[in-house]
């Protein structure tokens, strides 16, 4: 039996990515989790982190937010803010860095302080 | 009976709007594809959308405590009625058939006695609807200057609702737009997308799973309700945008089509009467020289 399951990725106006991938990382809402096929079938959402795709090739996507359904060996993240690292340039990290660090404080509740935290360190940790 | 003169200015001036009718059919056309295209595109999203809110519904458990979003207040007395038209006009029966479905809708739930609340978007179903129910329409939005519709200009729609939700400004929300089907059909439709209908989610295949949820279930659904919104007023915007362009380029095919039998009808006329004119002066020459 193969190792493999289908990921996809889409965004409101056109499907990012499909393919085939042994494992896949997402920055889960309550942190990292790593899927491999024959996962128990899960809805989660994310936080803003990395999507990490590997496959023969490895792929990597920065996204804000988004929510993922796994059932039937078919992995699906639906969300409007993934980008991919590959083509995501210097100047628009660090535009983004900038802005995420003065949303920082202006953030009201614990949850919105949480997921400002996150874009901050994950975006810092690009731009490196 | 015209004179020749008229005619010809008038044949002149058929052709010249011809010629605009044609332009703009093919301006259409050329922004049907790319319509079409982001419509086709954007299919997905929301349709998977929806499937995992179904998924999640079927693992409620206990609708009293279920969001309200998703369930409704409870009660069906306020209607918020979002109608989606274009900024343009020339395109055909487009923005009249939405605001038509709108408006028995609109009398329907007036009739009932029931409380009325209208937001348009696009500035020409505004135009039709202010005539009759100006009083009721609370706001509108108009992405004329927007060359493309992304999924901003749907989040701040649905935004807008959601708030008004929250203030409990109305029970249900119902949305109108086009659906495109193909270049010559759109079907105007009325959708409810508060509380999400479950009927249609019933009839969906009956596979159950089991699913694992991080974090709780509720705080899933708190933060993909608010999002279905927003994705379901971008499905019908871009629905509608490929609608639009498919709508104007088959009424104006149909003008261009128009304006050349009325050129064919005009020079008939015209060579008809330059021909009479000609045998009328050929008459008094000869008659002029029998004289003689």
């Amino acid at each position: 039996m193969s190792d493999k399951f289908i990921v996809e990725i889409i965004s409101p106006d056109q499907t990012i990515l499909k393919q085939e991938t042994n494992e896949v990382i997402i920055p889960s809402f309550e942190g990292q989790m790593g899927i491999l096929n024959n996962h128990i079938p899960l809805i989660t959402f994310l936080r803003p982190g990395i999507v990490t795709i590997k496959a023969e090739v490895e792929k990597k996507y920065y996204l804000e937010e988004g929510t993922v359904e796994f059932s039937n060996n078919n992995l699906l993240i639906l969300t409007s803010t993934a980008k991919d690292l590959d083509h995501l340039d210097k100047s628009k990290i660090n535009e983004l860095l900038r802005k995420a660090e003065a949303n920082l404080n202006t953030q009201s509740t614990d949850k919105e302080r949480y997921v400002a935290s996150y874009k901050l360190e994950t975006l810092k940790e690009i731009s490196q | 009976m015209p004179s020749l003169d008229d005619l010809k200015k008038r044949i002149k001036s058929v052709k010249s709007t011809q010629k605009i009718t044609k332009a703009m059919k093919m301006v259409a056309a050329a922004k049907l594809r790319k319509a079409q295209e982001s419509a086709e595109k954007g299919r997905p999203y929301s349709q998977k959308m929806q499937n995992i809110i179904l998924n999640l519904t079927k693992s409620i458990n206990d609708p009293q405590n279920a969001p309200k979003l998703l369930v409704g207040t409870g009660e069906d007395k306020k209607y918020l009625c979002v109608v989606l038209t274009a900024d343009r006009g020339l395109c055909g029966g487009f923005n009249s058939n939405i605001c038509k479905l709108a408006k028995t809708n609109f009398k329907k739930i007036l009739g009932e006695g029931k409380e009325l609340n209208i937001i348009t978007v696009g500035s020409k179903g505004h135009d039709q609807i202010k005539r009759e129910y100006g009083k009721y329409v609370i706001k509108k939005f108009s992405f004329k200057d927007k060359k493309n519709i992304s999924f901003n200009e749907a989040d701040e729609v649905g935004k807008e609702v959601i708030s008004l939700f929250n203030q409990n400004k109305f029970d249900k929300c119902i949305i109108f737009y086009n659906n495109f089907k193909n270049v010559i059909t759109q079907i105007p439709q009325a959708q409810q997308i508060i509380p999400a209908e479950t009927k249609n989610l019933k009839e969906s295949n009956g596979e159950n799973f089991s699913y694992e949820f991080e974090p709780e279930e509720d705080e899933i659904l708190e933060d993909l309700l608010p999002k279905n919104i927003s994705t379901q007023v971008f499905k019908a915007l871009l629905e509608n945008a490929a609608s639009e362009q498919g709508s104007r380029m088959t009424a104006m095919d149909n003008a261009t089509r128009n304006a050349g039998d009325l050129v064919d009808k005009l020079t008939i006329d015209y060579n008809r009467s330059r021909q009479a004119s000609i045998t009328k002066e050929l008459i008094e020459i000869i008659s002029g020289a029998e004289s003689l």
